[in-house]
């Protein structure tokens, strides 16, 4: 049973590093804001919970799990608000995604 | 680099750095306070003071090579002044040596609170936190006296003034989740600064950033409304008050300033009461003063939108 908890929790845990590091490398090479700050949002929605609920796992039932619960909780709100925000200020302030004058030409 | 709203943000991503730096030095208190204060609310009043004066830096009219040679200089100064410092983490350091051993072997039998950080800040060292205390208070004051407010002010504060962000449907909807939470969160960190990392200064800013997100989203007019501007005058003086007050008592009773031993029968139980007592003081003045500044912010960039 360990084991198998263990197997879980370390492919959650690698599996969310990966989706940190890519969203770090689409944060520096996506041509445009709005594709940015997708890669970005990936890195506090995917990759924070899949780091998050590894590390719950490692916990199992204790108190240090329903911190983590309530960091996920947290986070996942407050990081998908904040991009929808920056996303909607952009567009708000006159800045169009780029593929749509690719597609025009 | 002359966008001032990238060098905000350069700031704040800075202090949330060292702020990492300080909980890897498992100074987990400091690290709070640099998260909540530095990389939090400083950020955000600078945010709301860059809404008044503009974002972009005005053209220069002096030429700064003079002010870059001075500060080379300092620094230069500075670095050879460490020289002569103990080197990091050498165990016959002064500071290792002079009263931290007796802190960290006595802080248990006479203060009795887990968290030592705690015990230094409220209790052995309760008058530089005093100090501190009244620094904030202080500036507090300095804006308020800075920002007076006037007549024509006070016509458009009664005036309906809708938010900014009034339509931002999502943003208000979380925020109406997330708010009594960090409200919630605020009033834990005050209380359990005892036992765990925490304390008046970073509940009290956390307690304003909840105050300052419903500000945004959800207009002055409303914020006033709860948070009049006389309670918040009041409530500024009142958490220096009731720190000093503690102390006067302390006095009182027989004992030094600020010596919390005598408020009980228990020395234990007194610095426990004495120390709730403080931290209160403190985390009132700091979040009605954080409050207060933003509420000025915001008012001068209300008025201006008013008035031209």
């Amino acid at each position: 049973m360990e084991i198998i908890i263990d197997t879980i929790s370390w492919i959650l845990l690698l599996s969310g590093s990966f989706f940190c590091l890519t969203g770090a490398a689409g944060l520096l090479r996506f041509p445009d804001f709005f594709t940015r700050i997708h890669a970005a949002s990936i890195t506090d929605t995917l990759g924070a919970s899949c780091i998050l609920i590894g590390l719950m796992l490692q916990a199992g039932w204790t108190l240090i799990f329903a911190k983590l619960m309530i960091i996920l909780l947290f986070s996942l709100l407050a990081g998908t608000t904040a991009s929808h925000a920056m996303a909607k200020a952009a567009l708000k302030s006159g800045m169009k995604p780029q593929f749509l004058h690719t597609n025009d030409k | 680099m002359h966008d001032l709203f990238a060098i905000v943000m350069l700031a704040g991503i800075y202090s949330l750095l060292s702020a990492s730096l300080f909980l890897d030095l498992d100074a987990v208190d400091v690290a709070f306070t640099e998260a909540s204060v530095g990389a939090g609310i400083s950020t955000l009043l600078m945010l709301a003071s860059l809404k008044l004066v503009g974002r972009h830096e005005k053209k220069k009219r002096y030429k700064p090579s003079l002010a870059l040679g001075i500060v080379i200089v300092t620094g230069a100064l500075l670095i050879y002044g460490t020289f002569d410092m103990p080197h990091f983490g050498s165990a016959d350091a002064p500071v290792h040596n002079h009263v931290a051993p007796r802190y960290l072997n006595e802080s248990m039998d006479e203060i009795g609170v887990p968290n030592i950080v705690t015990s230094v800040l409220a209790s052995y060292r309760g008058f530089d936190t005093l100090g501190e205390v009244v620094v904030v208070f202080t500036a507090g004051i300095g804006v308020m006296s800075l920002l007076l407010v006037r007549r024509e002010t006070k016509d458009i504060e009664k005036k309906k003034v809708p938010a900014d962000m009034q339509q931002q449907i999502i943003l208000r909807v979380v925020a109406k989740m997330m708010l009594p939470l960090i409200l919630l969160f605020a009033l834990y960190v005050q209380f359990h600064g005892d036992y765990g990392p925490g304390g008046g200064f970073q509940a009290g800013v956390i307690f304003a950033a909840g105050v300052i997100l419903y500000t945004m989203l959800f207009g002055l007019t409303n914020a006033r409304r709860i948070f009049k501007r006389e309670i918040l005058t009041l409530l500024t003086a009142t958490g220096v008050l009731i720190y000093a007050g503690v102390g006067v008592a302390c006095m009182l009773m027989g004992g030094n300033f600020l010596d919390y031993d005598v408020l009980r029968h228990d020395p234990v139980h007194g610095q426990h009461l004495g120390i709730l007592l403080v931290e209160l003081g403190v985390g009132i003045t700091v979040a009605s003063v954080m409050i207060t500044l933003f509420f000025k912010f915001t008012w001068r960039t209300v008025k201006h939108k008013y008035t031209s």
